[in-house]
């Protein structure tokens, strides 16, 4: 009897030597004389677990982890290929606490299934959306994504089915759906997990936003930074219109629509959504202005889509399921699930895909365990490097755009990045000007110039020079930059700058005295 | 890693395969810098006129982006991850330990190694992350980047 063992194929696993873990399992069973199959799945998004292997029991799938090479001998000793016990046993997979208490929509296949599998996405609930889509009207496509209450995921968290009814209505020979995978926030993982490790389903989020506002033509823009999900993408094309449902006739209906990829240059603002286009169309990734909005006017002025990775991948969910089943998640107008992410100094990071109005504790304490140092939590970032920094004070917010915004942070693309005792907020400050300078498009002064002065009036404060007249200063250029800024490249930038002055002014106190 | 030595009939080939693209301009750059392992001088003029663009429109593409460099690599790459969420594991003291162990500084390049800071690769449950040599490392330490590498170090 051959058993099949899933090791995940996602980056983040093999950076910790998932693919060592793989290739000395397929020699010691070769050795051993057992036949095994290994199927490379995208991650569970427990990463405090991997590399993680999974067995397929009869009583489900069984897991270990983490594995590392030295342990695969003992785990073969142990007969794990029959579900044996072994000291890196971790029960069913489905059991463990911090996976089966989540509400996974989004995510629901990732980790899962052969990210390149048609039948396994089939089996697991994929075209069902595309079809029942092929089945309706475009305004009925449109009206049920707005009924579901979903919001953009990449950031602003705009009304996903109003941005689509605004490029229905426009008139347009040629419309694009353009997704937005830059995913550039630090703290994020989630759009890359999604690529890599179910594809298929932004891409049929893709095609079904294509067939409710008359577009016949994708492109996802991939940053450079994730060579592994751009080849995931383009291989699921390729097998998407093998399968009939990508390319000039999807699913047999005679309606057209294709996806291609394309690939960013390393720049961060690039991600702002005006500037993903002008990258697209080859040229220097500098903002437009708006009016026109990208949904009348957008890739190569024509009317266009523009949603984030994990935007368009709910979509397919909304079209199975409902909208009434995925607007009974959540709390307020954050209807819906969010896919979060724990990172930084965080004992158990990954993904946790759960109902919007968890609160911050439950999501660094109870899910993430604290710290990875095992020092107290002192600072948490949500929302990238344009996101707020909130206190220990702050920990019973309730994680929703609403709630966030009213506690002075937000939420953006749902990163967490936990920071212990030992940082220094002054310098997190500093760093927040400089990668504003570092990344600005240059069209604004105040971006352009008024963070690099920003970084060096924080340099000042941190040497104790004039402290309280700088801190003014800093003040008054944060101001600036808000009201003077074209994006929230330039405007939110002086969020995390703030919130470090507000709740750790005790960091860039100190240094007066010294 | 293998690149094509620069040549003009090289750089038309690949021209010919991107430059009718929609937008073509970026897509050429990088098609070039893929197969030569950098933009040389003589490309720009090339892409321009593969593209039907002005070689000023070519070098504003070509000095925006951060990815796209006008000289060969050494044969030791390294980008350490300088984003907030490896800043709280430790990736300032990680970029001093490396610019140590390698005897360069970050953002220099010599002809054996090359340092440069990479704002976040996705990798952020599992920093500091690096990335030796095109292979994505998360946990990573001094050594361990050392032992990926062949390059004589100084200690
Ligand atoms: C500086 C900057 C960077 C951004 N980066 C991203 C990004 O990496 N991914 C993303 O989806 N949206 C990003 N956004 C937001 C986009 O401009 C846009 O709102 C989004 O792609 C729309 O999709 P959504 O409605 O599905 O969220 C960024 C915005 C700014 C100002
Ligand atoms: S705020 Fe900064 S990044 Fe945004 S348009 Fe202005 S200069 Fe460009
Ligand atoms: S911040 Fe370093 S990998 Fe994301």
């Amino acid at each position: 009897m051959t058993s099949t063992i899933y090791i995940p194929k996602d980056s983040a696993a093999r950076s910790i030597g998932a693919d060592h873990v793989a290739a000395v399992i397929e020699a010691e069973s070769a050795k051993r004389g057992i036949s095994i199959s290994i199927i490379r799945n995208g991650s569970r998004g427990a990463f405090w677990l991997e590399p993680l292997v999974e067995v397929e029991t009869k009583e489900g799938r069984v897991a270990y982890g983490p594995v590392t090479v030295a342990d695969v001998e003992s785990l073969f000793h142990s007969a794990f290929h029959l579900g044996g016990d072994h000291r890196l046993s971790l029960g069913r997979t489905d059991d463990i606490p911090w996976l089966s208490r989540q509400d996974r929509v989004t995510f629901a296949r990732v980790g899962i299934v052969d990210p390149h599998s048609m039948a396994d996405y089939q089996d697991h609930g994929g075209l069902v959306g595309l079809r029942r889509a092929l089945s309706m009207e475009q305004e009925e496509i449109v009206t049920e994504v707005t009924q579901s209450g979903l919001r953009g995921r990449g950031g602003a968290g705009f009304p996903a089915g109003i941005k689509w009814r605004t490029v229905m209505a426009t008139v347009g020979e040629h419309k694009y759906i353009c997704c937005n995978a830059d995913e550039g926030d630090s703290g994020t993982f989630a759009d890359r997990m999604l690529m890599e490790g179910d594809p298929f389903t932004l891409l049929e989020g893709m095609a079904i936003a294509g067939l409710a506002v008359g577009a016949t033509e994708g492109v996802i823009y991939v940053r450079s930074e994730y060579p592994a999900a751009y080849d995931s993408l383009n291989r699921a094309i390729e097998i998407a219109r093998e399968f009939g449902w990508l390319g000039s006739d999807v699913l047999g209906s005679g309606i057209e629509f294709d996806i291609r990829t394309r690939i960013g240059g390393g720049s961060y603002v690039c991600g702002e959504e005006t500037a993903m286009l002008e990258s697209i169309e080859g040229k220097r990734g500098i903002v437009r202005s708006k009016p026109p909005l990208p949904a009348v006017h957008g890739l190569f002025g024509k009317p266009t889509v523009i949603n984030n990775v994990l935007t368009l991948a709910t979509v397919p969910a909304i079209l199975a399921e409902g909208a009434q089943a995925y607007m009974s998640r959540g709390v307020g107008r954050s209807v819906g699930t969010q896919v979060f992410q724990l990172a930084g100094n965080i004992a158990r990071g990954g993904i946790v895909e759960t109902a919007f109005g968890i609160t911050l504790d439950s999501l660094v304490n109870d899910y993430g365990a604290g710290t990875l140092s095992g020092r107290a939590v002192r600072a948490v970032q949500i929302g990238g490097p344009l996101g707020a920094y909130l206190p220990v004070g702050s920990m019973n917010v309730s994680m929703d755009y609403e709630s966030l915004l009213a506690a002075g942070g937000m939420l953006g693309h749902g990163g967490i990045v936990v920071f212990d005792e030992s940082v220094d907020m002054a310098q997190q400050a500093k760093f927040a000007m400089e990668f504003c300078a570092i990344e600005s498009c240059g069209k604004c002064t105040p971006c352009r110039l008024g963070s690099t002065r920003g970084a060096e009036t924080i340099e000042k404060i941190m040497l104790g020079e004039d402290v309280s007249g700088n801190k003014k200063l800093l003040l008054d250029l944060c101001e600036v930059m808000t009201d003077g800024s074209l994006c929230a490249m330039g405007g939110l930038t002086p969020l995390p700058v703030r919130s470090a002055m507000l709740h750790f002014g005790e960091d860039f106190d100190r240094r007066a005295r010294v | 890693m293998k690149f094509t030595p620069w040549s003009i009939d090289a750089a038309s080939a690949v021209l010919a395969a991107t430059c009718d693209k929609p937008g073509p301009v970026l897509i050429s750059l990088q098609a070039i810098q893929e197969e030569f392992g950098y933009v040389p001088e003589g490309a720009v003029e090339l892409v321009a006129k593969a593209c039907n663009v002005s070689r000023a429109d070519v070098h504003g593409v070509l000095t925006y982006y951060h990815d796209l460099r006008t000289s060969l690599p050494p044969a030791t790459v390294l980008r350490i991850c300088v984003a907030e969420a490896c800043q709280s594991v430790g990736s300032r003291k990680l970029v001093s330990e490396v610019e140590k162990s390698f005897n360069t500084r970050m953002d220099e390049s010599n002809k054996d190694v090359e340092l440069k800071p990479v704002y976040c690769l996705g990798n952020c449950a599992l920093g500091p992350s690096a990335i030796v040599n095109g292979e994505l490392i998360g946990r990573a330490t001094a050594q361990g980047i050392k032992s990926m590498t062949s390059v004589q170090v100084s200690s």
